[in-house]
């Protein structure tokens, strides 16, 4: 199989940050089409966490379904007015054409998005279905039951593959994502010491494009542009450093968070964090499913969409906060995300308590004008500043 | 005879539920120990062995709804910081909480734990308001549901059992923690008893919605269906409830044998997908009973009873494993009437003699909502059967329109008569 991706071979940094915003934006994945063209089968999986490890030992590429910036004529028809955005325009992707697939899978999240598989289902031919990541995590059973769930994955992908999925063959993609998630915390400490050498609007789209790159490809650019990076002389800047919460499904738009980095370093978020899920590396030996359950179990990040007695989400994110020395916090949400919504109050109401600043507001992929958030996000860090 | 025993279960079912909130008013007096759970999964059958009192937020909000107070305590919660744009049960629920449990129908306890499934999403975020208000154990019992279309697994099947199994554990922690909550050992032998009364009520529940078949249609599926359902949950696992329910069959058998409808005069033969329109209760149902049309059956009759309508009775010699596949089976067939609406659509057309199809998706409820116009789609290529698609809400009234709703129902009814001039001219 040739590489998909080989365009930033050669170029300055800048263009490497220009041309992954770009297929960052690129509703058409061109990875993904010439992964296609040369055969490639592509498993599609919606928001927030999918052990990509189980596809990529099967010989797929994992595409991480998260909407895009379009329209949504199509999909339009197939729904009714109170719901997100990425509902709509990932059904959008898929009935365009613009991304077609081997089979999609979706998660219980929340409401809307564990309707996604019957809705794709009725659409679609190739088998669209429900990972059933668990919802008790601290049942003693949990690790257990996703293992078998994983088994069940395994056993459909191979369908489709006509292929067996070795232990070996998923250890050996383990070792593949644990480098590539060591890579990606790597970014991440970045941000956080020195967040001038990175624009917020670049380091999430060297996350993002994760999701269409063949891992192996991903890899190899990371290691070579992180360096890059770090390289860079940039002078810090008067900026205040906050965390932005409230990504882990619905993307912002790039100039969304262009506006935020006028006034602001994002040293910690929660964007594309299902990519980030887990958050040490899985081990290399032994049984490949279990490891990975275990790790999604005992060793992953936090979300609104996932109830955890051992990861209570006010004090995750006042971790993120404490761990990242931010001075305040971005409370944001998709529009119409019930979930977002919700742990807005939650969390408005720990920040208060700990007298952290914050933000709060709502935003949509689509989103097009930012003058208003411009200003008011400006206003904020004002009157922290002079305060 | 006919006096005594038609309409009975809606005097019976009203006089019950005012019993079970002055219950709860007692239990919020004394600080009593109760349980909040909710209609998809209650878990009443572990729950009664403990002799909790169970307190459905749902029915509570709904209630507000009804009694036309719901406006005030969204407003309220959303003062408190909640979103407009999240589910107006957990608001009004909210706003109850803040007023120390003040409701239009009486007092409601403060938590001693909560119990809830994964059947809806919103449930995990609305308990998780209730551990941080009262720093209660919320327990969620996990029910993995359908992977994909027609793709359900049954005894034998080893993602089945794999799944049983994770139900089974589960079941167990429950019951450990509700010995650690109240300080009782659990009673195996009243537990039978409990789930004996839970099967006559099931047996029952089944039966009430086939003999729903008879035209004229025996009951309204969306008002008279709706205090049925108060009781199945609210009574579920007693000797209130079995009684009720077999008395209730006992009613429609009689109304079906005698050629009693629920309309004087019957013309249309409809189902209702989705949540009713609470605000509106009343005018709702109206809007259609003007035509003489008439709700035969629902899809909230299956999935608000969580999935008792499939009739599965538990196994009284191994009760805790078959409460266990009966949990799996029953709130996985809730959410298939959710999610794989169209299927159970499909399955009532012809049984039930159905004119048309009625969907009312809602601003507060993805769950139900957020599949129907792609099901409604796929439903209409599959039957020729009118169908009406009309958004509103279950309780905020200020995305109710009832001047539009009215003209819309008024075109679906005109259509609905078009089509069977037609038919018969062909």
């Amino acid at each position: 199989m040739e590489k998909v991706f080989e365009d930033w071979k050669g170029k300055k940094l800048e263009e490497i940050f220009r041309l992954c915003r770009d297929l960052v934006e690129d509703a058409d994945f061109p990875t993904v089409s010439k992964w296609r063209k040369q055969g490639g089968k592509v498993i599609g999986h919606f928001q927030v966490y999918f052990p990509e490890e189980i596809a990529h030992a099967g010989g797929f590429l994992p595409f991480k379904v998260c909407g895009a910036q379009v329209e949504g004529m199509e999909a339009e028809s197939h729904f009714g007015s109170y719901l997100c955005s990425v509902i709509k325009t990932s059904l959008e992707l898929a009935l365009t054409k613009k991304i077609e697939m081997e089979m999609f899978v979706t998660h219980p999240i929340c409401d809307a998005a564990r309707n996604l598989g019957a809705i794709w289902g009725r659409n679609f031919p190739y088998k669209c279905q429900i990972l059933y990541l668990p919802q008790n995590p601290n049942s003693e059973y949990s690790t257990i039951y996703l293992s078998n769930e994983y088994e069940r994955l395994k056993r459909d992908l191979e369908k489709i593959s006509g292929k067996e999925i070795s232990n070996e063959a998923i250890l050996n993609s383990i070792q593949v994502y644990n480098k590539s998630r060591e890579l990606m915390r790597e970014l991440y400490k970045i941000k956080n010491e020195t967040p001038w050498l990175v624009a917020a609007e670049d380091a999430y789209s060297l996350i993002a494009i994760a999701g269409f790159i063949p891992k192996e490809e991903y890899n190899e650019f990371m290691e070579a542009i992180l360096p890059m990076i770090k390289a860079q002389t940039i002078k810090k800047q008067d900026k205040m450093r906050v965390v932005f919460e409230g990504g882990f499904c619905e993307q912002p738009p790039l100039d969304l968070l262009q506006v935020i980095g006028r006034s602001c370093y994002i040293v910690d978020d929660d964007l594309m964090i299902g990519l980030r899920y887990i958050l040490e590396d899985v081990p290399q030996k032994g049984d490949a499913l279990k490891n990975l359950a275990e790790a999604y179990i005992e060793k992953s990040s936090y979300s609104p969409v996932q109830h955890d007695l051992k990861k209570i989400k006010e004090e995750m994110l006042l971790q993120r906060v404490k761990n990242s020395r931010a001075e305040a916090v971005i409370v944001t949400a998709a529009k119409m995300c019930e979930p977002g919504l919700e742990e807005q109050v939650a969390y408005s109401k720990m920040l208060d308590a700990e007298k952290i600043p914050y933000f709060i507001s709502e935003f949509e992929e689509n989103q097009t004008t930012f003058d208003h958030l411009g200003i008011q996000l400006e206003t904020f860090v004002e009157n922290l500043l002079f305060d | 005879m006919t006096e005594n025993i038609v309409g009975r279960g809606n005097r019976d079912g009203g006089n019950l539920f005012r019993e079970w909130f002055e219950e709860l008013g007692n239990v919020a007096k004394n600080d009593g120990q109760n349980a909040y759970v909710f209609v998809m999964g209650s878990l009443n059958e572990i729950l009664k062995t403990f002799d909790l009192p169970v307190v459905f937020p749902e029915i509570n909000s709904l209630q507000t709804a009804v009694r036309k107070v719901s406006g005030e305590l969204l407003t309220e919660a959303e003062d408190y910081g909640y979103s407009p744009d999240i589910c107006g049960y957990v608001k009004a629920d909210v706003a109850v909480q803040l007023r120390n449990g003040e409701h239009p129908m009486g007092k409601i306890p403060k938590p001693t734990l909560a119990v809830l499934t994964n059947a809806c999403n919103t449930y995990i975020k609305w308990a998780e308001i209730w551990e941080r208000m009262y720093h209660v154990p919320i327990f969620t019992l996990d029910v993995p549901g359908t992977r994909a279309v027609c793709e359900q697994t049954w005894q034998g099947n080893t993602d089945f059992e794999n799944d049983k199994r994770y139900v089974a554990a589960q079941i167990k922690e429950l019951i450990t923690l509700c010995e650690k909550v109240t300080g009782k050992k659990f009673d195996i032998d009243k537990f039978r008893q409990i789930l004996s009364y839970a099967n006559d009520m099931s047996r029952s529940w089944k039966r009430i919605l086939e003999l729903n078949k008879s035209c004229p249609a025996l009951f309204n599926a969306l008002t008279d269906g709706t205090i049925y359902l108060g009781v199945a949950n609210g009574f579920r696992g007693t000797k209130e409830g079995s009684d009720y329910f077999k008395n209730l069959v006992e009613e429609m058998e009689f109304k079906a044998k005698n050629g009693i409808g629920t309309l004087s005069e019957e013309e249309f033969r409809l189902i209702f997908v989705g949540v009713p329109c609470y605000p509106i209760f009343r005018r709702f149902n109206e809007f259609f009973t003007e035509w003489k049309g008439v709700f035969v059956h629902s899809t909230y009759l299956w999935f608000a009873a969580g999935g008792t309508n499939l009739g599965f009775e538990y196994d009284l010699k191994n009760p805790v494993d078959s409460l266990a596949e009966g949990l799996l089976i029953s709130v996985r067939d809730a959410m298939d009437s959710m999610f794989h609406q169209e299927q159970a659509l499909l399955s009532m057309v012809d049984p039930y003699k159905i004119d048309g199809v009625v969907y009312h998706p809602i601003k507060s409820c993805r769950t139900v909502s957020t599949g129907l116009a792609d099901g409604r789609r796929y439903f209409m290529d599959k039957k020729n059967v009118s169908t009406l698609f009309i958004e509103s809400d279950m309780m905020d009234k200020r995305v109710v329109s009832e001047a539009q709703m009215k003209n819309r129902i008024d075109a679906f009814f005109e259509g609905i008569i078009s089509r069977k001039q037609m038919a018969k001219q062909v």
